[in-house]
Formats: structure tokens, C-alpha cells, sequence
């Protein structure tokens, strides 16, 4: 089985985050820097966790970046990748790696981002190989 | 040579049963509280501060003080996962030292095995939480995390699966001479690497098992600790720490083990070439690997050549590990393995454990725990404890 059979469970969404989700639903990738010390941070938040500054600022990312680490879930009845992503823009995620063989991942391999339906309806981030 | 010691370990009980079909969790907590306090000679009169985390029902300690009957002036119900009981130890020897309790009662207990709880299954801590959304649709679980963090170990250092063996192959060579142990058959190297694939690279013999159970302290000051008799174990020093994704600067080759181990060494004021005995967290075989390394038991990326060859096995290696089996076959009561850390490390350092395994001399001793998930947020913490003539 692969991961295409896999369903995504629905991410709880705030005031803080519910431009970050809109935007997926769109196919656009969002993250967050601060104006007051320039740092791009994640998971985003309204509050700079660099300089507690709430000069943060949404803005549209690469959706580009390279698999830091990933481990093939192999129980259950859906084999999935999880992974952390580093992004270009120099912060790193935790993701899923879909639409490829997942026995051919790698640490170090070109991702870009890509957005899966969740149970609810909501776009969730995801990324596949380039 | 005599070391000052602000508070000692009087007590310490791990519960036998690993399968508690038949009683509740709060029956468990006092069950380990007699225990505990019938080990240091003491009623449940003499305890004055009470201290668990959040496996204890109700809200804070106020539940299980009441069902216990326990008249207290102190409470600390420190939450940092299975690290807790380490962390609770620490904060019972400042209390003592400040003088706000005299004898602290430290309880765990579950029974994730009765009520048929598996660690595979995402956990979900309620939507106010601010990373959840951007984790849990991802299906992190508890292996396929620590999964991730050895694979970048492999990655950075040339880790093998193989030398992860060698942590499982150590602890089942302890495990097989205690009778209460889950899994008490001796495994090889091969056996390890030939166990099912949970989530890549870490093998179903990779993993810890679930139990059913719990365990108890009584920590004492120094002048209750002297009528009690040379069984009292002196706590020399304590660290805490809490790491987390740093707000998108992931590195999981390490644990937050860096700063609450020299935190630690630093208050003992000794080094890890003193340590004769360690309690390492093994819920998995790599959350044992990096803890070695960033305790300085060896050089950060050297832990895989370190724990091969039987190093970690009392009487072959040169730092006996985990001799009541450890998580990965002995016990890990409620998921959370601070607890039976701390209680193996009193016993060596009374000459208690199984005389197969006991390390002669024991006269320092490390207990290390990691609580949270070493992929996302962990509470480590240590204590490094001395015989009762150290
Ligand atoms: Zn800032």
C-alpha cells in the first residue's frame, strides 16, 4: 500500500494560524517573519518566539527545500513518510513526503511543497520529491 | 572520601506486576507508596511533601493525597513526561534543603497494557495547544519520531542498525535474571536487525515494551536519612532541562541530556569517568545512544562504536547499563521510565541488585531520564547519586 490511500486527519486551527490554513486552501504556502528582528520562524505564531516582538508578518515562501531526516511508518495499513523538511528559507518542518516511491527517499533530496484534502476539507502542506 | 549530601534516597519500591488487570491506577499509586516507605522504614505519618505528575487522576497531587490519606505541606507535580520522577527527585532535595518538608513521597503508576493503549497511536492533548496543528496531521507516533532522529544520527555520524542492536542486546542480558521482567530471553545482534520494521530504521526489538505497574521514592533529609541506616542513598547532584524545535533550528543528534547532565557533574563535581553504574532512558535504543553521548560518556557521533561489543553489560563492558533490563525488556510502567531509572540506581548502590548483574563497588552512580519525544519537546533530567559512604 502506499500513501496515496492515506487519509489526513483535520488540523486544529486558531486565530493565530487560520490566514496560514485559508492560504493552503488556495495552494499558497505562507510562513512568518518578524519586522522587528528579521528571523522567519515555525511553527508560525503571533508572537516572535525570537524577540517576543507581534511585528510578525505572513508571507508567501519558496515551497522549496531538502528532506532533513524522514522514517517510513511501516505497521498499520498504510505506509506513510513522515519527515522534517528544511526549507530555503532556512527553517525546518515537520511534513509528509508523498507521491513517489518511499523506499527511494533520502536525506539531503529536493522536495517542494504540494497540498493533500484533509477529512474536513482543509489543504495540508505536504511535499514531494522534484 | 565523604561527600555532602543535602537529601538521600531512604526508599524506593518498583511495583512486581506488569499486567494490573484487576486494580486501578490510584490502588497502584498507594500500593507503591507502602512499599516505598516500608523499604525506608517509615509510615505514610512521616510524609510531609508528596510530589508525582500527571499519570496520578485527578487535579495536581490533591487527588491521590486525599485517597492516600497523606497529610502534606508540600506538593510539586512537575510535568515533563517520563523524566518526571528524575526531575521530582531534584526538587525534593531543594525543598528538603530550604527546609519546607523533611520526607517527600515520589508515586508512579498506569496500566496502558490492561486498558489496551498502545504507544502507536498519535496522542492527542487537546486543540489549545499551539504546534499541534502543524504535527498531528503529519501522523507523528511515538517510533516513527525517534525513527527520524536515528536516521539523522545515521546520517551525520554513520550510526548502523547494528550498533543499535548491541543497547537491546545488553539490556536482555540483564533482563534475564530478573524474574519480574517482561522479556527475559537473550537476543543477538542479529535477532535485532531481523525484527520486524516498525518505522525506519528502528526494528520492533528497537523498541521498549508496555507495562502495567509503577514505582515509588521516599527522600529524606540528612538527619532523618542518619537514623535510618546505611541503605540511604546520597542524591550529589541534579539537572533539568527542557528542549524543544527552537522555533524551526531542528537538530535531533542530541537530547536536552547536554545541559541537564552537566548541570549535574558540575554539582557532584565529578566527571563521567567517576560514574560506576548508569540508569539510561531506553524507550528506544537511540534515545539511549544519544544520551551517552550527551552525558560525555563518549564523543558526540563515537556512541554507536561505544555501546558495541557488549560494553553496556555488567561484568563484560567497562559502563554496566540498565541491569534490571531497562524499558526495552524489563518495565516501563504508564510509558514513562524515570521512575524504575532512578529505583535500579539505588539498588546498585546498596549492593541490591540481582548478583548477577550487581557492579562491585558501586560507589557513583547516574540515573538519566527523557520525557516528551526526542523529535519534538523533551524534559530531560539526571541525578547523579553516591553510596551512603561516598
Ligand atoms: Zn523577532
Amino acid at each position: 500500500m502506499t500513501q496515496s490511500n492515506r487519509t489526513y486527519p483535520e488540523p486544529s486551527i486558531n486565530m493565530e494560524t487560520e490566514a496560514y490554513w485559508a492560504a493552503a486552501k488556495e495552494g499558497r504556502f505562507l510562513l512568518k517573519k518578524c519586522n522587528a528582528c528579521g528571523e522567519t520562524h515555525y511553527y508560525p505564531r503571533a508572537i516572535c518566539p525570537y524577540c517576543l516582538s507581534s511585528e510578525t508578518e505572513w508571507y508567501e515562501a519558496s515551497g522549496t527545500g531538502t528532506i532533513y531526516t524522514y522514517s517510513v511508518m511501516r505497521r498499520g495499513d498504510t505506509r506513510y513518510a513522515i519527515a522534517y523538511v528544511t526549507l530555503d528559507e532556512g527553517i525546518t518542518m515537520m511534513t509528509n513526503i508523498v507521491d513517489c516511491d518511499l523506499d527511494t527517499l533520502a536525506i539531503g533530496q529536493a522536495v517542494e511543497v504540494t497540498f493533500k484534502p484533509t477529512e474536513g476539507g482543509q489543504a495540508l502542506p505536504v511535499f514531494r520529491p522534484v | 572520601m565523604s561527600r555532602s549530601s543535602k537529601a538521600y534516597i531512604a526508599g524506593v519500591y518498583e511495583h512486581p506486576t506488569r499486567k494490573a488487570v484487576d486494580k486501578t491506577i490510584p490502588q497502584l499509586h498507594a500500593e507503591v507508596a507502602l512499599g516505598a516507605l516500608q523499604d525506608a522504614g517509615l509510615s505514610k505519618e512521616d510524609v510531609d511533601g508528596y510530589f508525582c505528575a500527571s499519570d496520578a487522576p485527578g487535579l495536581g497531587g490533591m487527588s491521590m493525597a486525599e485517597y492516600m490519606g497523606l497529610d502534606v505541606v508540600y506538593t510539586d507535580t512537575t510535568e515533563t513526561g517520563g523524566s518526571s520522577y528524575v526531575v521530582h527527585v531534584g526538587h525534593a532535595v531543594n525543598a528538603i534543603a530550604m527546609g519546607k518538608c523533611s520526607v517527600a513521597l515520589v508515586t508512579l503508576a498506569g496500566r496502558p497494557r490492561a486498558e489496551g493503549v498502545a504507544t502507536l497511536g498519535s496522542r492527542d492533548y487537546g486543540n489549545a495547544l499551539p504546534d499541534l496543528g502543524f504535527e498531528l496531521p503529519y501522523g507523528p507516533v511515538i517510533t516513527n519520531q525517534y525513527g527520524m532522529a536515528a536516521m539523522r544520527h545515521m546520517y551525520e555520524y554513520g550510526t548502523t542498525s547494528e550498533q543499535l542492536a548491541w543497547i537491546k542486546v545488553a539490556a536482555s542480558q540483564h533482563a534475564q535474571h530478573n524474574e519480574h521482567a517482561v522479556l527475559r530471553d537473550v537476543v543477538t545482534v542479529e535477532d535485532v536487525v531481523n525484527s520486524p520494521m516498525i518505522s525506519d530504521p528502528l526494528h520492533r526489538l528497537d523498541c521498549c515494551v508496555i507495562s502495567d505497574g509503577g514505582g515509588a521514592l521516599v527522600i529524606v533529609s540528612p538527619e532523618i536519612a542518619a537514623t535510618l541506616g546505611d541503605r540511604c542513598t546520597k542524591i550529589l547532584g541534579h539537572g533539568e532541562a527542557i528542549k524543544h524545535l527552537k522555533s524551526g533550528q531542528v537538530d535531533l543528534t542530541y537530547t536536552g541530556a547536554v545541559k541537564s547532565g552537566s548541570i549535574a557533574f558540575e554539582e557532584a563535581g565529578i566527571s563521567p569517568a567517576d560514574i560506576d553504574y548508569v540508569s539510561i532512558y531506553d524507550s528506544f535504543t537511540i534515545t539511549v545512544l544519544e544520551t551517552l553521548e550527551d552525558l560525555g560518556f563518549c564523543e558526540k557521533g563515537q556512541g554507536g562504536k561505544f555501546v558495541s561489543d557488549g560494553n553496556l553489560i555488567s561484568g563484560v563492558g567497562k559502563l554496566p547499563f540498565n541491569t534490571d533490563g531497562g524499558g526495552l525488556c524489563n518495565n516501563h510502567p504508564s510509558n514513562r521510565g524515570g521512575m524504575t531509572k532512578v529505583i535500579e540506581a539505588v539498588r546498585q548502590l546498596r549492593g541490591e541488585a540481582h548478583p548477577k548483574v550487581q557492579v562491585p563497588d558501586c560507589t557513583l552512580a547516574l540515573a538519566h531520564g527523557t520525557g516528551g519525544s526526542i523529535a519534538t519537546r523533551m524534559g530531560s533530567s539526571t541525578v547523579i547519586l553516591g553510596r551512603n559512604d561516598a
